[in-house]
């Protein structure tokens, strides 16, 4: 007996990031870098492309580009420029962008991802720095570019310092890719350089993705994927994708060369109208702005400035902490939420991973119900430790405490306080549920008599007596303890 | 090394430029020039040789990362020539033929 092998499909999927560095001041002049706001506010010759007008090289931008670079393990270029990429949109007044070609900031690096999958290396193939364009409102028809009658132009973002980040394709999943964005926005965020929020554009990510059968050795017809607009979305719009391709490749359909939207509310991605024709950029060194040699020393000076990076922050955390891998995992998706952690933890005496339970199981649920990260809840990481104190010392239940936690919540008061104002206290005093104890006792003869006789899983029934009497407000091992001393054989 | 007219063509869209005959003529010559000076360059042996991307050779041009005061929206809309709720007002966006 013979069965048909089953087809093997592999995916190959190659990411390139665009991150916008949050300095002062634009990449090649001295408007300021904001979000939002009144449009063409936030403009000068140099960013409105006006003739005659000189950019210069925002340091603070090389210093970015080069931390990340280094981060992601590339190779910092010693000779490097700027060059024009020449096209025609309105939302870039130059009629160029300023962006880098032949000569990258950072190559050849590399960055390692886990999760459900064998740990994956990522080649990047370039760190580069360019200028981001405007943006455009499209008015008439739907509001889509297709059928408006014109468009508006907003140049404030023009000119922002926009780091570009490729991946080799070395990605094979689309959890892989989500983990590879999760990792570099942890990363970028970890450096301090850039807000990377997706919602608002700071964090951007666009996906080359393929399928063919496993031995072959030409990947197949690679389709761009554009609009994913959150790490979910990447996950989502990926899978979707990966499922599309392999389907047409099992039907003999083959997938074709294109570029698909991702439809975030359908969970689809469709045909983007594109060009036929591949763009003809005519990239030519910038000759307004002069090659870049950073010497060893200002990078050795970068790197000795670096902050702990995600990798060496979760072998840490696991090493002083002793905490389970996946809660590190979850606490080291920001460094913000890892500060707040070891703030949390620091405060406490007991173990940490007690601490990060609370914020994994309790607190992470009531931040998302309220919609609002971590860091803004009205509950300082030293109060949480007090809630937790307050559970070891037996003033209040661990179902109590959820309650308390979300008082404090609601109203940014200690634990205590809270559980005081609720009327939560947990009878923990000895003499007074020693005579609730004894009352229950001589209630229930027949159950004292079986525990004086060593069985011992009646106790449960006679904890439950105490703690329906006292309306669940007594500590219910202190109750236990007080029951077995008091029916000791 | 001689450029024909129809390379002359494809640059001048490339470059959205509309060229008379005369012009054309005149580009196609001129350009022709140009690359017949980088075909002596090329004949060279240049192997290990990097290519020069600025003739002057001034390096590490940068500014501190400060803001500077930006236009009024008034002023950098006064060249524009059409403006509406503070924007540029452009033509449709239309799909290159
Ligand atoms: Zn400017």
């Amino acid at each position: 007996m013979s069965t048909a092998p089953s087809r093997v499909i592999e995916t190959t999927i190659g990411l390139e990031i665009h991150v916008e560095l949050a300095t002062s001041s634009k990449m090649f002049c001295g408007c300021e870098v904001a979000f939002a706001g009144e449009p063409n506010t936030r403009t000068c010759p140099v960013c409105l492309g006006l003739p005659g007008s000189l950019p210069v090289v925002n340091e603070r931008a090389l210093e970015h580009t080069i931390r990340i670079a280094r981060a992601l393990n590339c190779d910092v270029a010693s000779h490097s420029f700027f060059a024009r990429k020449n096209y025609f949109y309105p939302d870039m007044p130059k009629n160029y962008q300023i962006s880098q070609y032949e000569r990258p900031l950072g190559a050849g690096g590399v960055l390692e991802i886990t999760g459900d999958f064998p740990t994956r290396r990522v080649g990047i193939t370039r760190v580069h720095l360019e200028e981001d364009t405007g943006g455009s409102l499209h008015v008439g028809g739907s509001g889509r570019i297709a059928d408006s009658e014109y468009s508006l132009e907003d140049f404030n973002r023009a000119g922002t310092p926009l780091v570009e980040i490729v991946t080799e394709p070395d990605i094979k999943s689309a959890d892989e890719a989500r983990a590879f964005v999760t990792e570099l926005r942890a990363i970028v965020e970890a450096l301090g350089v850039s807000d990377v929020r997706m919602e608002e554009g700071s964090l951007r990510v666009d996906a080359n993705i393929s399928v063919r059968n496993a031995g072959e050795t030409e990947h197949g017809a690679k389709v761009e994927v554009k609009n994913m607009n959150s790490i979910r979305s990447v996950g989502r719009a990926l899978e979707y994708e990966e499922g599309r391709q392999r389907a047409a490749l099992v039907s003999g359909d083959m997938p074709v060369q294109e570029t698909r939207h991702f439809d975030e509310k359908a969970g689809t991605t469709s045909p983007m109208r594109t060009k036929e024709y591949a763009f003809d950029y005519r990239y030519f060194p910038d000759p307004d702005l002069v090659p870049f040699e950073p010497s060893d020393t200002w990078i050795a000076s970068i790197e000795r400035a670096m902050p702990e990076l995600p990798v060496h922050k979760r072998s840490r955390l696991a090493e002083q902490y002793g905490l389970r891998p996946a809660d590190i995992g979850i606490l080291t998706t920001s460094t913000a939420i890892a500060e707040w952690f070891e703030e949390a933890a620091s405060a406490y005496d007991g173990p940490a991973q007690k601490v990060a339970n609370w914020i994994i199981a309790d607190l992470f649920g009531l931040c998302n119900e309220a919609g609002i990260p971590l860091t803004e809840c009205k509950i300082a990481p030293r109060q949480l430790a007090g809630l937790v104190r307050l559970v070891d010392s037996g003033s209040i239940s661990g179902k109590q405490a959820k309650q308390v936690l979300g008082g404090m919540f609601a109203t940014g008061d200690d634990a205590a306080l809270i559980a005081e104002k609720e009327g939560l206290e947990q009878l923990s005093d000895a003499g007074e549920l020693s005579s609730v104890v004894d009352e229950v006792i001589a209630e229930n003869p027949d159950a004292a008599d079986k525990v004086r006789a060593g069985q011992m899983n009646t106790v449960g029934f006679l904890v439950g007596r105490v703690m329906r009497k006292t309306k669940g407000q007594a500590n219910p091992k202190l109750v236990t303890d007080l029951l077995t001393q008091k029916l000791a054989p | 090394m001689d450029i024909d007219s129809g390379t002359v063509d494809y640059v001048a869209r490339l470059a959205r430029l509309a060229l008379s005959d005369e012009e054309r003529e005149q580009m196609r010559a001129e350009l022709s020039d140009i690359l017949e000076h980088a075909g002596r360059i090329r004949a060279l042996d240049l192997d290990g040789v990097e290519p020069t991307s600025h003739p002057v050779r001034l390096l590490n041009v940068a500014r501190p990362d400060e803001v500077r005061p930006s236009l009024s929206q008034e002023e950098a809309l006064a060249c524009a020539p059409a403006a509406e709720n503070g924007r540029f007002k452009v033509p449709r966006i239309i799909e290159e033929a």
